[in-house]
Formats: C-alpha cells, sequence, structure tokens
C-alpha cells in the first residue's frame, strides 16, 4: 500500500483559559448574578498572551513561512479562550487568524466550554460541540473536521458519537492500560464507528517537551532540537505515526521564555524534516491518508491528565459527583430557556476546571496542581462553586417557577402545538379541494363548492374558537406564574 | 529512662487543654518500654488514674522545716512549710469555690478570670507566685529523694518546679508549652508571668511546642534560639462511641456549635456574627453556644441586640457526658480561636463525626487537612462555610469521612516517640 509509506508528525496544542469564577459568598444568592472574577481573569489572559500566545503564534508564523508547506500544526481553541481573546486580548484572536488564513493550520472542534458534557450527556454534548463549531466559523472562518473532546477524555461510546457527528478523526492519550503491547505510534480507528480514526498521544517524546524540558536534573538537559529529531527518528523505521500533544503554555508559560523553549520551537521542524522521515501532517490529513492498523478499545473514559490517565481528576471525589450531578440536572431547565444570559453562564459554569479545582487526590503533592489553582483547598473550591450554581439555579427556576405550573403549561403547549398541526393540515386540504372544485365544471362546482364552503368555514371557525380558548386559559396560567414569581421576589 | 514530669493537674481533675493534654502524652509515654514517668502536681485527691503512671502529690510530700535557699525567685524563702494551700487549678469555677471557702480563716484568695489567667491585683498576686515558688521547693525535695534521669515540666505553673529540681539534681530539664501569656491575654502580657515564662525557657535544654504558631512565639516573642525549640503536635484520645443509644435531637433544625471557654482567646464574637450571617439567609438552623466565661454577658446582650436569640441558645459550662451528646447533635463545630496554641477539641468533634471549622490563627489548623480554616476575623467566610456544610450534603459528607480517617491517625504514642527521642537527644547533649 502506498499510503502505508507515508509517514506522519503531528504536533498538536490546546489553548483554554476558563473563566474564574470570584469569591460568591452565599449571602450573595438572589443579589449578585455575576460570577466572574474579572480581574484575575484578564491579568491571567494578558500574561498568557505576552508570554506565551503571540511570541508562540510569531514563531508558528515565520516557521510556516519558512518552510513553505512543509511545517504544520493543529490547535483547539476552546470557545472560552475565544470569548476571553475578544474581551481582553483580541491581538491574539487576530494572529490565530492570520494563522488560519495560511492554511497550513488546522483547528479542531471540541465542546466549547472544555466541559464534561461527554461523561453526563451525549444531548447536551452535541449541542456544545455545534456551538463550538460555530464559534470557530465565526471568529476563524474555519471548518472543523477533526475533534478533540476536553483533556483528551476518550471511551469507544464518546467516539461514535462523534464519528455520527461526522469527523473524521479524533485525538486521545496513548494510556498505557488502554494500549497494552500495542504502540501508539500507529493510527487506529474507533471499535464501535471504525470510520472515525483515533490518533493517540506519544506520552513520552511529548512529556519531554511539556515537563522536563527546563528540568536540570533530567539527564538529557539541555534538550536541542536535534537530539529531539535523532529520538524522534529512532522510531522512524517502522512507526507510521508521532503524535506529539501538549498545552500551548508549554512555549514561554510553563517553560520560560529563558529556557530556549522559543529557539527548540523555531529549530526543531527543520531538524525533524532533515533527519527523519516524517512528514508534518494535521489529523484530518492523517485521517486521509494514512491506514488505520486495528480498532482500539476503550471502554472506559481515559484522558491525558495524571498518571492514572482516567477522569477521577474531575469526577473522582463526592464532591465533583455531586457537584456534576446538580449541574446537569438543570439541562433540561436551561435548554427551554431563552435568555442570553443564562445561556452564557451555562456555558461557563460547564468548564472542567472549576471540578478540577475540587479534586481531593493532589492532597498529597499539590504543589504541581496548586499552580493552576485559585483556590486554598477543593472544599473552598466546592463551597465557592455550589454557591454560584445555587444562585444559578434561583435565576433558571425563575422561568420555571413552580414543577406543577410548569407541567401545566408544558402541557397546553403541547396541546396548542398539536391543534395548530391539524388546522395547518386541514386548511392544506381546504385549499386542495377548492382547486379540485375550481377545476371541475362550474355547474358541478356550485354543489360541490357550496358543500365545500359549508363544512369549511364551519370547521375552522370551531377551530379558532378552540385556539382561542386554549390562548386564553394559556394567558391565565402564564399570568399567575407571573404573579407567582413577583411574589417570591419580595 | 525515668523522667520526673511536673504538671499543674491531672485527670478527672481537670480544667482543660494542659490536663488533656499532659495526660494524654503521659498515657503514650506509658506504652513505651523504656520510659518510666513520674507525674507530679501540686495536690492529688486520690482518685487520679494511676494505672500508667505514679502520681505524687505535692501536698502529700511529708516536708518538716528544711531550709532551702534558691535565687532563681524574688525572695529566698527560708522555712517552709507546705500546707494544702497548693490547690490544682480545676475549672475557673470549681477553683473560686476552693479559694473562697478559705478567705476568711487563712487569708489566702487568688482571683483567676475565666481565662485561666490569674490577674494579679492588689494582695493577692503575692499569694499566687508563693504557691508557685512552694510548689518550687516541693519539687526540689521530690527531686532530691527519687532517682530520674530527665525533668519535664509542662506549662509556666511548673516551670519554676522544674528548674528547682533541675538546680538541686543537675539534671536537664525540658520544658513543654502548651500556651504563652501572649495567648491566653491577647496582648496584655503580664509581667510577672512572663518572666517565670522567660525564666524557664531559658533554662531548659529543650523547649518542646504543642505548633509552629507556638514555637513563633517562644522565639520571636521570648527570644529564644530557634534550635532549642521543636513542635510536637497534640494527639487525640481514641473514643469508642458504641455506648448504647445515641442521643436524639429533639427538632429537625440544624445544629451549629461553639464549646469552649467563652473568653477573647476563643472569638466568640465572631461565631455570633457569622451566625447572624447565616441566620438573615436560612431559617432551619440554630446555634449554640456551650461553656462559660467572662465574655458571656457581652454575648448574650450582643445576640439580643441582634434579635437571633430565638435561634441562638447558651447553655453554660457543660461537662464529660453532656460534651459528647452537645457534639452528637452538631452539624457543624466551630472554633473561631484569635490565638489557640493548639486545640484538642476539633480533634474530638471530628472523631463524633463533626465537620470542623476552625481558624487559621489555631495550631491545630497546622496539621488538619479535612477542614474549613479561617481567619478569625473573617466572618463572611465563616459563614459561607457554615451554609456550605449546612447546605451541599455531599461536603458534609466528605468532612465527615475524611475527617475521621484523618483523626484516627493522630495517636498520642506518635507524640510520645517524638518526645522520648527528644529526651535522648537532650541527655546525649548534656553529657558533652
Amino acid at each position: 500500500m502506498s499510503a502505508s509509506n507515508k509517514k506522519a508528525i503531528c504536533f498538536y496544542f490546546q489553548v483554554h483559559q476558563p473563566f474564574r469564577l470570584k469569591r460568591y459568598r452565599f449571602f450573595d444568592l438572589g443579589h449578585d448574578h455575576y460570577y466572574y472574577d474579572d480581574y484575575t481573569n484578564e491579568s491571567i489572559m494578558r500574561k498568557v498572551a505576552d508570554k506565551c500566545y503571540l511570541p508562540a503564534n510569531k514563531v508558528i508564523m515565520d516557521l510556516i513561512n519558512k518552510h513553505n508547506g512543509k511545517f504544520k500544526v493543529t490547535f483547539s481553541i476552546s470557545g472560552l479562550a475565544i470569548n476571553q481573546f475578544r474581551l481582553y486580548a483580541p491581538e491574539v484572536l487576530e494572529s490565530f487568524r492570520k494563522l488560519a488564513d495560511t492554511g497550513m493550520v488546522e483547528f479542531l472542534a471540541e465542546t466549547n466550554a472544555h466541559s464534561l458534557a461527554s461523561i453526563k450527556s451525549r444531548n447536551e454534548f452535541e449541542q456544545q460541540v455545534n456551538r463550538h463549531k460555530l464559534m470557530l466559523k465565526d471568529y476563524l472562518g474555519v471548518d472543523a473536521t477533526s475533534f478533540r473532546n476536553t483533556e483528551l477524555i476518550y471511551s469507544d461510546e464518546i467516539g461514535s458519537w462523534v464519528a455520527d457527528m461526522g469527523f473524521k478523526s479524533m485525538l486521545t492519550e496513548g494510556a498505557k492500560h488502554v494500549l497494552g503491547w500495542k504502540s501508539p505510534n500507529y493510527l487506529y480507528c474507533n471499535s464501535i464507528n471504525p470510520r472515525l480514526k483515533v490518533l493517540l498521544r506519544n506520552f513520552a517524546l511529548s512529556d519531554d517537551i511539556a515537563f522536563r524540558f527546563s528540568n536540570r536534573d533530567w539527564n538529557s538537559w539541555p534538550l536541542t532540537a536535534e537530539k529531539y529529531a535523532s529520538w524522534v527518528s529512532k522510531l522512524g523505521t517502522r512507526r507510521d505515526l508521532v503524535n506529539i500533544f501538549m498545552d500551548y503554555e508549554t512555549f514561554g508559560e510553563h517553560n520560560w521564555k529563558e529556557s530556549g523553549i522559543f529557539d527548540f520551537l523555531s529549530h526543531m521542524p527543520a531538524a525533524i524534516l532533515k533527519k527523519t522521515p516524517f512528514k508534518f501532517m494535521t489529523p484530518s490529513e492523517v485521517a486521509d491518508l494514512l491506514q488505520p492498523v486495528s480498532a482500539i478499545t476503550v471502554p472506559s473514559p481515559i484522558s491525558w491528565a495524571d498518571e492514572e490517565r482516567d477522569i477521577t481528576a474531575w469526577h473522582g471525589n463526592e464532591l465533583q459527583v455531586a457537584a456534576l450531578d446538580k449541574l446537569y440536572s438543570l439541562t433540561d431547565k436551561v435548554n427551554r430557556c431563552n435568555d442570553p444570559h443564562i445561556k452564557k453562564d451555562w456555558d461557563y459554569l460547564q468548564a472542567s476546571d472549576h471540578f478540577y479545582y475540587m479534586a481531593t487526590k493532589f492532597f498529597s503533592d499539590g504543589a504541581v496542581h496548586a499552580y493552576f489553582n485559585p483556590y486554598e483547598t477543593p472544599y473552598d473550591a466546592f463551597m465557592n462553586y455550589m454557591n454560584v450554581l445555587s444562585d444559578f439555579e434561583l435565576r433558571v427556576k425563575q422561568y420555571f417557577p413552580d414543577s406543577k405550573e410548569q407541567e401545566q403549561i408544558f402541557l397546553l403547549h403541547e396541546e396548542v402545538n398539536k391543534k395548530d398541526g391539524i388546522i395547518y393540515k386541514q386548511t392544506r386540504e381546504i385549499e386542495k379541494l377548492s382547486k379540485k372544485v375550481a377545476r371541475l365544471s362550474p355547474s358541478k362546482t356550485d354543489t360541490k363548492s357550496r358543500t365545500a364552503a359549508k363544512g369549511a368555514p364551519k370547521n375552522a371557525r370551531a377551530i379558532k374558537d378552540e385556539k382561542a380558548s386554549l390562548k386564553k386559559s394559556q394567558k391565565e396560567a402564564s399570568a399567575t406564574t407571573a404573579k407567582r414569581s413577583t411574589r417570591t421576589k419580595k | 529512662m525515668r523522667v520526673l514530669m511536673f504538671g499543674w493537674e491531672f485527670p478527672p481533675h481537670i480544667s482543660g487543654g494542659l490536663g488533656t493534654a499532659s495526660y494524654g502524652l503521659t498515657k503514650g509515654m506509658a506504652t513505651l518500654d523504656d520510659l518510666e514517668v513520674t507525674f507530679v502536681v501540686p495536690r492529688s485527691w486520690g482518685d487520679e488514674d494511676q494505672s500508667m503512671v505514679r502520681l505524687i502529690g505535692a501536698n502529700r510530700i511529708p516536708v518538716a522545716t528544711r531550709k532551702v535557699f534558691y535565687k532563681g525567685f524574688r525572695k529566698p524563702l527560708e522555712m517552709i512549710e507546705v500546707s494544702s494551700k497548693i490547690v490544682p487549678y480545676i475549672d475557673p469555677k470549681d477553683f473560686w469555690k476552693v479559694v473562697s471557702t478559705e478567705v476568711s480563716g487563712q487569708n489566702l484568695f487568688v482571683q483567676t478570670n475565666d481565662k485561666g489567667m490569674i490577674d494579679f491585683s492588689g494582695k493577692y498576686d503575692v499569694n499566687l507566685l508563693e504557691e508557685i515558688n512552694k510548689y518550687a521547693i516541693v519539687a526540689s525535695i521530690i527531686a532530691e529523694e527519687n532517682d530520674f534521669d530527665i525533668i519535664h515540666a509542662h506549662d509556666w505553673l511548673a516551670y519554676p518546679a522544674g528548674i528547682a529540681a533541675m538546680a538541686v539534681s543537675g539534671k536537664p530539664l525540658v520544658i513543654h508549652v502548651h500556651a504563652t501569656d501572649f495567648d491566653r491575654s491577647g496582648g496584655s502580657v503580664n509581667p510577672d508571668v512572663y518572666h517565670i515564662e522567660k525564666n524557664g525557657m531559658d533554662a531548659a535544654s529543650k523547649i518542646i511546642t504543642v505548633s509552629n504558631l507556638t514555637r513563633d512565639i517562644v522565639i520571636n516573642r521570648y527570644n529564644i534560639n530557634p534550635d532549642k525549640v521543636e513542635t510536637v503536635y497534640n494527639a487525640v484520645e481514641p473514643v469508642n462511641f458504641s455506648h448504647g443509644s445515641t442521643f436524639k435531637k429533639g427538632f429537625g433544625e440544624k445544629v451549629v456549635t461553639f464549646l469552649g471557654r467563652i473568653t477573647l482567646q476563643k472569638g466568640p464574637e465572631y461565631f455570633i456574627e457569622a451566625a447572624n450571617k447565616v441566620l438573615r439567609r436560612m431559617n432551619n438552623v440554630r446555634f449554640v453556644m456551650a461553656g462559660s466565661g467572662d465574655m458571656m454577658e457581652r454575648m448574650m446582650r450582643r445576640a439580643a441586640a441582634l434579635r437571633i436569640t430565638d435561634r441562638f441558645h447558651f447553655t453554660g459550662f457543660l461537662k464529660g457526658p453532656d460534651v459528647f451528646k452537645m457534639l452528637e447533635l452538631s452539624d457543624v463545630y466551630i472554633m473561631p480561636s484569635v490565638s489557640e496554641p493548639f486545640g484538642i477539641s476539633p480533634l474530638e468533634a471530628m472523631q463524633s463525626n463533626v465537620p470542623v471549622i476552625i481558624s487559621k490563627q489555631s495550631g491545630v489548623a497546622e496539621i488538619l487537612t479535612h477542614a474549613v480554616k479561617t481567619d478569625f476575623w473573617d466572618i463572611d467566610a465563616m459563614a459561607d462555610a457554615i451554609y456550605g456544610i449546612l447546605n451541599y450534603p455531599a461536603l458534609s459528607g466528605m468532612f465527615i469521612k475524611n475527617g475521621k480517617e484523618e483523626v484516627i491517625r493522630l495517636k498520642w504514642d506518635n507524640s510520645a516517640r517524638h518526645v522520648r527521642d527528644i529526651y535522648y537527644r537532650v541527655i546525649e547533649n548534656y553529657k558533652n
């Protein structure tokens, strides 16, 4: 096979910033509906933009120009990050847009809020992915054809949903406990729907850059582009695909500029192109050009987090389970709501980061995680989030004041819709009949139209009456709910 | 190794932290084969638990007229006959009872306020210092008559006794700081007490503090070489909760409990303010302030002024089983201490399956992970934590489960082993 002779290296960077919550006390409940710590969000975004996004984007732009179509990279930018760029660092969004315009950069779809919807609700998951696709179209002008889930969370089931949504490929972790003796350096496919190609992260080569680059105790320090390329070339003879996935903040933020990370980045592509048989490709190209070697079976969700490579960093303890359950119990109500503020907060409260802050398994080695965590303890994180969520729930419930009345309105609504349907059908029938009548002889028309006319208006009028009475009762119902909500407000 | 230990109280005649801690430590030491502890208190009542240690009451030591010179005190005391005037400071109320009955006859009247701190006012102060001195004199006699390798003195009332024993025997002294006068007084330190504390610290070969918080105070406020000061955390006695029927609440509301002396040091006013904030937002909760103290009346007036007395209850001083009953009723335990050298009571609450909120200004905050920690003045954070624990069942569940596991690991045996290590090091250095 000619396709299998192709060897690909795929560089992918994750870009995400959550909207961190401000200190929200329970006595703010019902008074204060703004939940975000603008100062922290802005200062972090500005810091990361100046230290990482802008200089790294510039290096990548130069590389693309220099290598003339031979260097390609892939990004995923969460919808929340895009919104933060729009608020605090529009020039970053602009520079990503320029990268998109080169055609050498692929942008992946994900859940808009970098959320955990994939482990809670398929419907919600799909909605959020669609929202993100729209965001990518609007702000970067791209149509996403490949997918990566929050923190590379993947299971057979999630993969099959993604396949059903029409994506070509999906990225996840080359987790040892899933791979067993298999190598991550081949292309795999989903075990339920083999049309979806699965790219597995080579965590050793990825973490060499992401975690070990500035570690002076590491026996391979300092890491140069040549050294790295030689490691990659060692894989070369029999492997098809090397997937290097990491946080974009690796450049300039986790590894400071002074560590030489940008020099490494600007020399790495030339070294790889020269020393190894691998070509730079994006996940969609990989899916088109390479042949999967087999299906990969992942019955329970994996991710790229921690030693365990599972989802316990977000869904591990009782606090996280309770908070997630509470959040997703509101799904139906939020979906029936049209308030744009509710929709926005719903998105922002989804971010997986909020649940990451509640993890208790880091009590032992909290140092690494404390870096990302604005809270002193997981308990603190939980309390703050739950206070915010309680206020959010109050706001959502204002639209659905009482489950009984809510049900009634819902039923009436259904009935109105049903009757509307009948009216529509019958008017169509009337039209059809009157046309038929027109085509027939005038003498016959007379009698027929008379009978039709006799039947139709009567029928229509009856329906109209019915509709009016329904509308009236609906109005009454909404009036009582309005009254009730004002009462509760008082 | 034989240890001569000077304390001020021994169960069941205890007023609080000091007695509980020194008893727990002694009990932990009793499990170590190479330690033999003789515990001296100013007065033994005869009903103390002596299964673990040999207890000597200073009041039981037959003292004839002897000449003792010891220049560490204000005046050389010449001839001392030890009478039963040396009393252990039981709880403030009991002490009041004991001493006030003697006012007429002996003209000995020592006034303590409810902080357990002695107000040195008028002519009575001389008598308390005299008592401490008397204890020191008896200590020197005990030191002469007993054989031991090291001296261990608990808190300032026993430091002079420890120094006296050291002077007589030439054995090294270790002092154990359970609290300093900075904690008890909230800043306005009594110079006499400071003097005694400072002398003890200077004389000792090693100073054990119950937390790093206290260690810092010892180093900075008493100007002690940091190398000499070492922290040994307190622990808690394991409690068995299979004592028959558990007490049932007579009402459906949640209960938030403050349990301790109602004094400046314990921060009761912050509890009231936080309670007020919570009550503004939820109704199905009651607050309990259990204990007595010099700020109780003021607290009652404050609660009345806030119009929360229908939900805010005062129980007065609770004893023994009532304490556990109170804990069983509680859904949250709060200790907003302004300055707490250690604070064993939150550990007892955690044993009773009660989530705890503690101030960052407490020593116990240094070792607890599964507790809410707030600044004592941060009533917003405190109110928020109370609300969170009461309203989010997952949170209280986590606290109860993890808290219990955590507190089980805090054993007196470990503290005792740590103290034994210190003994060996001190004796080693003392020889050289």
